[in-house]
C-alpha cells in the first residue's frame, strides 16, 4: 500500500498502459514494436493483479505470485517472438509487418 | 455313406479356374489346356464315381431311392432365418452331374484343338472351369438360396464366354442381351424365392419338397388375386427358369448368343445351362404338382408347348447353322418343359417327369454333339452360313458320320437315343392333354425336317468350290465327336424309369408301339421330304417358301420378336419412362445439389477478403469481440 494513493488512481494507470500497449499492437508496423506493445499489456495486467490483492485482500498473497508467473512466461514468449522474427528477418530480410502477408485466403 | 466329398466335384474346377486365372499371362497354352482337361477328368472321375454308388450301391434302400444331404451352415442371421451351402445327392442331381461332367470333359478336350493359337486360349479355358464350377454348384445346391448364387454364377460364365471375342462388337451386344435378359427373369426367379421362404417357412428343398411339410398341405391358406401365394411364387421361379432356359418370350437371347465360340455353344447354349429351368422346375417338382392341383405345371407345360412349336419354325427358316441349332435346343427344352407339365407323381404317372430327365440327358449328348460338329465345319471352312456349304460329306468324313448319327438321334429315327425319350415323352403328353400332344407330334416331324435340311445342306446338296480344301478337324477334335455319336446312339437304351423317377420308386416303362410308331412316321416324313427338297440343289425350297408367303417372312425374321423387344424397350421404357425419370434426376435432384454447392462456392468467394493474412487486422477483430462481450455484460449485470 501506497500513502496517499488509492486503488483508484493506480488502476487509472494500468488502464491507460494496457490501451497504449493495444493501440501500439494495432497501429504498429514493426515487429520488435509490436511486441514491445503486447509487453506493455502483459504488465498492465500483472500490475493489476498486484494492486488488488494489495488493496483488496492483504493477508493474502496469491496475486503477487502470479504476476511472478506472468513475468516468467513473458519472459520465455518473448524468447521465442524475437526468435520468430530473427528467423523471418534471414527469410525475407525484413521485420515489416507488411511483409508477411502471403498466408491468406 | 458319406458324400460329402462330392463337395470337391464343383471345388476342383473353381481351383483351376483361380490357377488359370490368375497365372493367365505366364502359363503357356500347352499347359493351361492340358490343366484344364485334367481338372475335368478328375471331376468326370467323381461324378462316375457318386453315380455309381449311388444308383448301384447305396442310393436304393428297399425300392427307395434315397436323398443325401451335406450341408454346412453359411450365414445364419437369426435361430430361425439362416442359409446353408451344402451337396444333394439324390436322383436328378446324380443324373446331372454325369450329364455336366461328361460334357464338359469332351468339350474341354474339344477346345485344345478348336481355340488352337487363339490368343486367349489360357483365359477361355479359365472361364470354361469357371462355368463347370457354377453348373455342378448349381446341381448340387441344397436350397433355394444357394441354387439362385450359382444361378447368377452360370449367368456370369454365360456373359464371359459368349463376349468371348470382345473386339466383335456383335458379340459384347449378345453377351449383355444374354446377361440382361437373364437378369431381367431372375428377378423373377427372386422374388418367387423370397414370396416361398415367407410363406413356405424355409428354403430347403427338403423341407419344401416334404409330401407331408407345411407347404404343400397348407398351400390355400394365403391367397392373391383368385390364386395361392404359392402359385404365384412357383410362376416366379418358373419366370426365372424360363429365362435360362429361352422359353417364349424370353427365348431372344439364345440365338444371339451363338456369337461365342462353337464349344462353348455346345456346353452351355446346348447341353447344360439351358437345361437349368428344366432342372429348377423338376427340383421343385413336388411343388408345382400338389400346390393348387398343378396350376402353375399347366403354365409350365403350355409355356413348353408353345416354345417348342415356336422355335421349331423359326428354325425351318434360318441359314445359319448355329443359329438353326440354337432354335433346336429351345424347342428341345420346350419339350422337357412340356413333358414336367403334363406329368403325374406316383408310379406310372410320373412317366412325364422320367421322359423330362431322359430326354435331358439323350438331348445333352446329341445335341452337344451337332454343335461339336457345326464347329469342326466351321473350323474347316470358315463360315456359318449354309450357302457356304454343300458336299462336304467327301472332305470331312468323321464329321459327317457322327452329324449324321447325331441328326437321327434328334429326329427320333428309331434305335437311337432321342427315339426312345421322345416316345416317353409323347405317351406322357397323349395320356395327359391330346392336344399338346399333338403339338408335340408336330414339332416331332418338324424337328426331323429342319435338321436334315442342315444335314443334306452340309454334307450333300451342291458342289461347293471351296477356296481351300476342307479337311478333316485334328484328333483332338474328332475324338469327343465320335465319344458322343456313340452316346447318341445307343444313351436311349438305360432304363430310365428304374434310375430317375419323380416319387423315388423305379417303375416299368414299356415302348408304346402305336404312338410311337406315328412320331417315327412324322419324323421320316420330315427327313423325306428334307432328302426330296436338299438332297441335290432344286428350285423347290425357294417355291414353297413363297408360297407361304409373308409368313415365312415372318418366320425367318423370327417373328419380329427381337424388334419387339427393341421397340418396348427403347420406344416405351426409354423414351416415355425413363427419359422423364432422367431428366427428373438430372435437373431436380442434381439441381438441389448444384445450387446448394454453387451458392456455397459463390458466398465464400465473397467473404474470403476478410482473411487478410495481417496479424493486426485479426487482432483487432479479437479485440472489437472482446469490446462487445464486455459492453453486453456491463449492460445486462451491471447497470
Amino acid at each position: 500500500m501506497i500513502q496517499g494513493i488509492s486503488i483508484y488512481e493506480i488502476l487509472t494507470l494500468t488502464s491507460i498502459i494496457f490501451f497504449i500497449g493495444i493501440y501500439g499492437f494495432l497501429t504498429r508496423k514493426n515487429l520488435i514494436t509490436m511486441l514491445l506493445s503486447i509487453e506493455l499489456i502483459l504488465n498492465a495486467s500483472a500490475i493489476n493483479f498486484v494492486v488488488i490483492n494489495t488493496y483488496l485482500y492483504p493477508d493474502v498473497l496469491q496475486g503477487v505470485f502470479f504476476s511472478v508467473f506472468i513475468v516468467a512466461i513473458a519472459a520465455a514468449e518473448t524468447a521465442l517472438a524475437v526468435a520468430i522474427v530473427i528467423n523471418l528477418y534471414k527469410l525475407i530480410t525484413s521485420v515489416e509487418v507488411e511483409d508477411t502477408e502471403t498466408m491468406k485466403y | 455313406m458319406d458324400f460329402s466329398y462330392t463337395i470337391l466335384i464343383p471345388l476342383i474346377p473353381l481351383a483351376v479356374f483361380l490357377l488359370l486365372g490368375i497365372n493367365y499371362k505366364s502359363i503357356k497354352p500347352s499347359v493351361s489346356g492340358w490343366i484344364g482337361s485334367l481338372g475335368l477328368f478328375a471331376t468326370l472321375v467323381l461324378s462316375y464315381y457318386t453315380a455309381y454308388q449311388y444308383f448301384f450301391v447305396v442310393g436304393k434302400v428297399g425300392d427307395i431311392y434315397q436323398t443325401f444331404t451335406e450341408q454346412w451352415r453359411w450365414m445364419s442371421f437369426t435361430e430361425t432365418l439362416y442359409i446353408d451351402m451344402g451337396v444333394m445327392i439324390d436322383q436328378i442331381s446324380v443324373m446331372m452331374l454325369v450329364v455336366v461332367s461328361t460334357i464338359s470333359f469332351m468339350v474341354h478336350l474339344y477346345s485344345r484343338g478348336y481355340m488352337k493359337g487363339d490368343p486367349g486360349y489360357t483365359k477361355f479355358f479359365a472361364f470354361l472351369s469357371l462355368f463347370t464350377f457354377s453348373m455342378m454348384g448349381l446341381v448340387l445346391a441344397v436350397n433355394l438360396f444357394q441354387i439362385y448364387i450359382f444361378w447368377e454364377l452360370v449367368g456370369v460364365s454365360s456373359f464371359l464366354l459368349i463376349g468371348y471375342y470382345y473386339t466383335k462388337p456383335s458379340a459384347v451386344a449378345a453377351a449383355k442381351k444374354a446377361f440382361i435378359v437373364t437378369r431381367f427373369a431372375d428377378l423373377g426367379f427372386l422374388i418367387g424365392i423370397l414370396i416361398i421362404g415367407y410363406y413356405g417357412g424355409s428354403y430347403d428343398f427338403a423341407t419344401l419338397n416334404d409330401l407331408e411339410g407345411n407347404v404343400i398341405t397348407n398351400w390355400a391358406s394365403t391367397s392373391f388375386m383368385g390364386l395361392s401365394v404359392i402359385t404365384w411364387g412357383l410362376l416366379l421361379i418358373f419366370i426365372g427358369g424360363a429365362g435360362k432356359s429361352a422359353m417364349f418370350p424370353l427365348h431372344i437371347w439364345l440365338p444371339d448368343a451363338m456369337e461365342g465360340p462353337t464349344p462353348v455353344s455346345a456346353l452351355i447354349h446346348a447341353a447344360t445351362m439351358v437345361v437349368a429351368g428344366v432342372y429348377l422346375v423338376a427340383r421343385l417338382f413336388p411343388l408345382y404338382y400338389f400346390v393348387e392341383d398343378g396350376y402353375a405345371l399347366n403354365v409350365v407345360a403350355w409355356v413348353g408347348a408353345f416354345s417348342a412349336l415356336f422355335a421349331a419354325i423359326i428354325a425351318l427358316t434360318q441359314n445359319d447353322i448355329k443359329r438353326v441349332l440354337a432354335f433346336s435346343t429351345m424347342s428341345q427344352i420346350g419339350y422337357m418343359m412340356l413333358a414336367l407339365g403334363v406329368s403325374g407323381y406316383y408310379g406310372h404317372d410320373g412317366l412325364g417327369y422320367m421322359a423330362s430327365m431322359f430326354h435331358l440327358f439323350t438331348h445333352a449328348m446329341f445335341k452337344g454333339l451337332l454343335f461339336l460338329g457345326a464347329g469342326s465345319i466351321i473350323h474347316a471352312i470358315h463360315s456359318n452360313y449354309l450357302q457356304d456349304m454343300g458336299g462336304l460329306r467327301k472332305y470331312m468324313p468323321i464329321t459327317h458320320i457322327t452329324f449324321l448319327i447325331a441328326a437321327l438321334s434328334i429326329a427320333g429315327f428309331p434305335g437311337f437315343a432321342g427315339f426312345f425319350s421322345k416316345d416317353e415323352i409323347l405317351v406322357a403328353a397323349y395320356e395327359h392333354n391330346k392336344l399338346i400332344y399333338v403339338i408335340g407330334v408336330v414339332v416331332a416331324g418338324l424337328t426331323a425336317f429342319y435338321m436334315f435340311r442342315l444335314y443334306f445342306g452340309i454334307f450333300w446338296g451342291k458342289d461347293t468350290k471351296y477356296e481351300h480344301t476342307p479337311h478333316e478337324s485334328p484328333v483332338s477334335m474328332t475324338f469327343p465327336l465320335v465319344f458322343l455319336a456313340i452316346m447318341s446312339a445307343v444313351a436311349g437304351y438305360i432304363h430310365f424309369s428304374e434310375y430317375v423317377t419323380v416319387d423315388h420308386q423305379p417303375f416299368e416303362a414299356h415302348l408304346n408301339y402305336p404312338l410311337a410308331a406315328i412320331a417315327v412316321g412324322v419324323g421320316l416324313l420330315g427327313i423325306i421330304l428334307a432328302f426330296i427338297f436338299y438332297k441335290k440343289p432344286s428350285g423347290l425350297p425357294e417355291k414353297v417358301a413363297a408360297s407361304f408367303g409373308s409368313l415365312y417372312q415372318w418366320a425367318f425374321d423370327k417373328f419380329y420378336f427381337d424388334e419387339l423387344y427393341l421397340f418396348v424397350t427403347k420406344e416405351i421404357i426409354f423414351k416415355r419412362i425413363s427419359a422423364p425419370f432422367a431428366w427428373f434426376d438430372r435437373h431436380i435432384v442434381d439441381g438441389t445439389m448444384n445450387l446448394i454447392g454453387n451458392s456455397t462456392v459463390s458466398g465464400s468467394e465473397k467473404i474470403k477478403k476478410i482473411q487478410t493474412g495481417r496479424v493486426q487486422d485479426y487482432a483487432f477483430a479479437f479485440i472489437a469481440g472482446a469490446v462487445v462481450l464486455a459492453m453486453i455484460f456491463i449492460y445486462k449485470w451491471i447497470i
